[in-house]
């Protein structure tokens, strides 16, 4: 269709909801009675249903990867770099289908929808969620859309972590794996990272105890000091430096004038985390970096991370970016020379960027042309 | 001469195609853009790892659907464990290596066997390029200035021979090709062959 937005924007997009009555066993021990996800697709499935693409998301990410959501929308989804037509995620030859994760905060069942049991927001109270239990929940919505093995599954950082738990639990149900800026396991630095962001929020007095709901609060100024620590670590010291510097915002550093200084750096995280805690829900934040704190890939392997691809039938790519220190390229040297003592398919790209770990979200060349020939060397046709 | 050069090229990877049992697991140092890797996987079913640190040659290896990983071979290998491969190759590197004697040991740890191809630094023309203008040779096949060249350790095939018996290395064949197909080759290849290949393994 013709687009406000170009010939490369999958243009407007409307997410689905979908129902799940079927009770889902959690890692956790718990079950969660119903459940519903919201879901965007991008392209058309076909006739064989052999040109699925799945993305997951990382751990602010939802199911908005591309497109607009009315002409009006002045940003498009988180992904549109990558997603659409004649894009790496060619949205002219794939079927890509976008979830919001449960325990999300953008319309599947999370914190902030209502327990069916109580009638109350689910709260501090929803179930404690494993990397391995989106990954379930993403392949009974590949049942009912009627796909039984996706062309690849895509992810980037938390989303590379369960592309690779599906290519362990679902095997024969997926044909290449993607994971991009990931790791087997966060190190204990980046889980100090996640405590400290968890800690600004449980701080908070308008937290409580996670049940600010109910109470009619909401810890905004945790949420987003968590987010500017966050932030923080998704760029590089030098990209920071580059595009900030020690500029000044406002005041002035002339002896004899008390005028208080503000960097630009100060401003645009301040801006960062308004705008996201606007946006997120505290308990999410806090149920998604647990997940990503928990998550390691051959914990039940022996922890021999070769052993756990040691069933995996797919191929991989992997890509990393030299400035990423949250998952840095070493992280993913580690799932390459797992894969490789597999004895797996695998290519590995280590991409010279200034963007830390953001640049996975980033137009960078020589990713993009990887990325895409990659893509292309994909068939549809199985 | 650039076709001359492309023939060479192409009876170099020849001789290596021959060497390489079907169905074998390789591993190939320096895969450039996967020439080799391709026509292997393509004729005799080989499978297998090129490490390359040029993301263009990265991208192009991506495109022949090649799996291909980004490692600097200078900074080691250890990452790949013993007898993990058939045969571990390294076309034209050998002599761009800090310490190519690690990096042959290691090619014979990781590997059953080993290729290594590098430019004979004993051939006529680099003798008389040094004898006659007491210079550092340059040629078409060594076209660096000595003080910007990435072939830092140059050995002849006499050389490279005393080394692989120093390190307990068999020499399983050795070939070695000119650029001028020269018949001259045959009867001193020190002389006159520009490129050798070697096919090696552990004693």
């Amino acid at each position: 269709m013709p687009s406000v937005f170009g010939q490369q924007s999958v243009g407007v997009v409307t997410p689905q909801t979908y129902h799940f009555d079927e009770p889902l066993f959690l890692a956790c021990g718990r079950t969660l009675p119903k459940y519903d996800l919201v879901v965007e697709t991008y392209g058309k499935l076909n006739a064989k249903k052999t040109n699925g693409v799945l993305i997951c998301h990382a751990l602010s990410g939802n199911h908005h990867a591309a497109g607009y959501h009315d002409e009006k929308d002045k940003k498009p989804g988180w992904w549109d770099n990558y997603i659409g037509p004649g894009k790496p995620i060619d949205t002219d030859r794939f079927f890509v289908v976008s979830l919001n994760n449960i325990g999300g905060c953008h319309g599947s069942t999370g914190p902030t929808t209502i327990n069916a049991d109580t009638g109350k927001p689910w709260g501090k109270d929803f179930p404690k969620l494993r990397v391995r239990d989106w990954v379930n929940t993403q392949a009974r919505l590949a049942d009912t859309l009627g796909i039984q093995q996706w062309a690849a599954i895509v992810g980037g950082s938390l989303g590379g972590m369960q592309a690779m738990r599906w290519a362990l639990e679902y095997p024969d149900r997926v044909r290449h794996c993607i994971v991009i800026a990931s790791a087997l396991k966060l190190t204990a630095q980046n889980i100090a990272f996640n405590e400290t962001a968890r800690q600004a929020i449980t701080a908070d007095p308008n937290f409580f105890s996670g049940n600010y709901q109910v109470n009619d609060s909401y810890p905004k100024d945790g949420l987003s000091v968590a987010r500017m620590i966050g932030h923080i670590t998704y760029l590089s010291d030098d990209g920071m430096g580059k595009k900030f510097g020690r500029e000044i915002r406002s005041g002035s550093f002339q002896q004899g004038i008390d005028e208080p200084v503000e960097f630009q750096i100060e401003s645009y995280l301040r801006h960062q985390g308004n705008a996201f805690s606007s946006s997120f829900d505290a308990n999410t934040y806090i149920l998604m970096t647990k997940a990503l704190d928990y998550f390691d890939l051959a914990r039940e392997y022996g922890d021999d991370p070769a052993s756990a691809f040691a069933a995996a039938q797919c191929k991989f790519l992997v890509v990393s970016f030299t400035t990423d220190w949250r998952f840095s390229p070493d992280r993913s040297k580690e799932i390459v020379n797992a894969l490789v003592a597999a004895n797996k398919p695998v290519s590995y790209a280590e991409i010279e960027s200034n963007f830390g770990h953001d640049a996975f979200l980033i137009p960078i060349e020589d990713y993009y042309q990887i990325f895409d020939s990659y893509m292309k060397g994909i068939s549809i046709d199985e | 001469m650039n076709n001359s050069i492309k023939k060479n090229m192409r009876s170099d990877l020849d001789i290596i195609f021959g060497w390489i049992k079907p169905n074998s697991r390789l591993l190939d140092l320096g895969c450039g853009d996967g020439t080799l890797l391709q026509r292997l996987r393509d004729e005799k079913q080989t499978s297998g790892y090129g490490l390359e640190i040029s993301t263009k040659h990265i991208n192009t290896c991506v495109q022949k659907q090649l799996n291909v990983i980004h490692q600097d071979i200078g900074q080691g290998l250890d990452n790949f464990s013993d007898n993990s491969f058939d045969t571990v190759v390294m076309t034209q590197a050998l002599q761009a290596m800090e310490e190519p004697h690690k990096v042959l040991l290691e090619m014979l740890r990781i590997g059953k066997e080993g290729i290594v191809t590098f430019p004979n630094f004993g051939h006529w023309k680099a003798r008389l390029h040094l004898l006659i203008n007491g210079r550092m040779p340059v040629s078409d096949l060594l076209p660096y200035e000595w003080y910007d060249t990435p072939n830092i350790h140059f050995c002849t095939f006499t050389d490279f021979e005393i080394l692989c018996h120093k390190l307990g290395i068999d020499i399983i064949h050795r070939e070695v090709v000119s650029q001028t197909g020269s018949w001259l080759k045959d009867f001193r290849p020190n002389l006159f062959g520009d490129t050798a290949l070697y096919h090696l393994s552990k004693k």
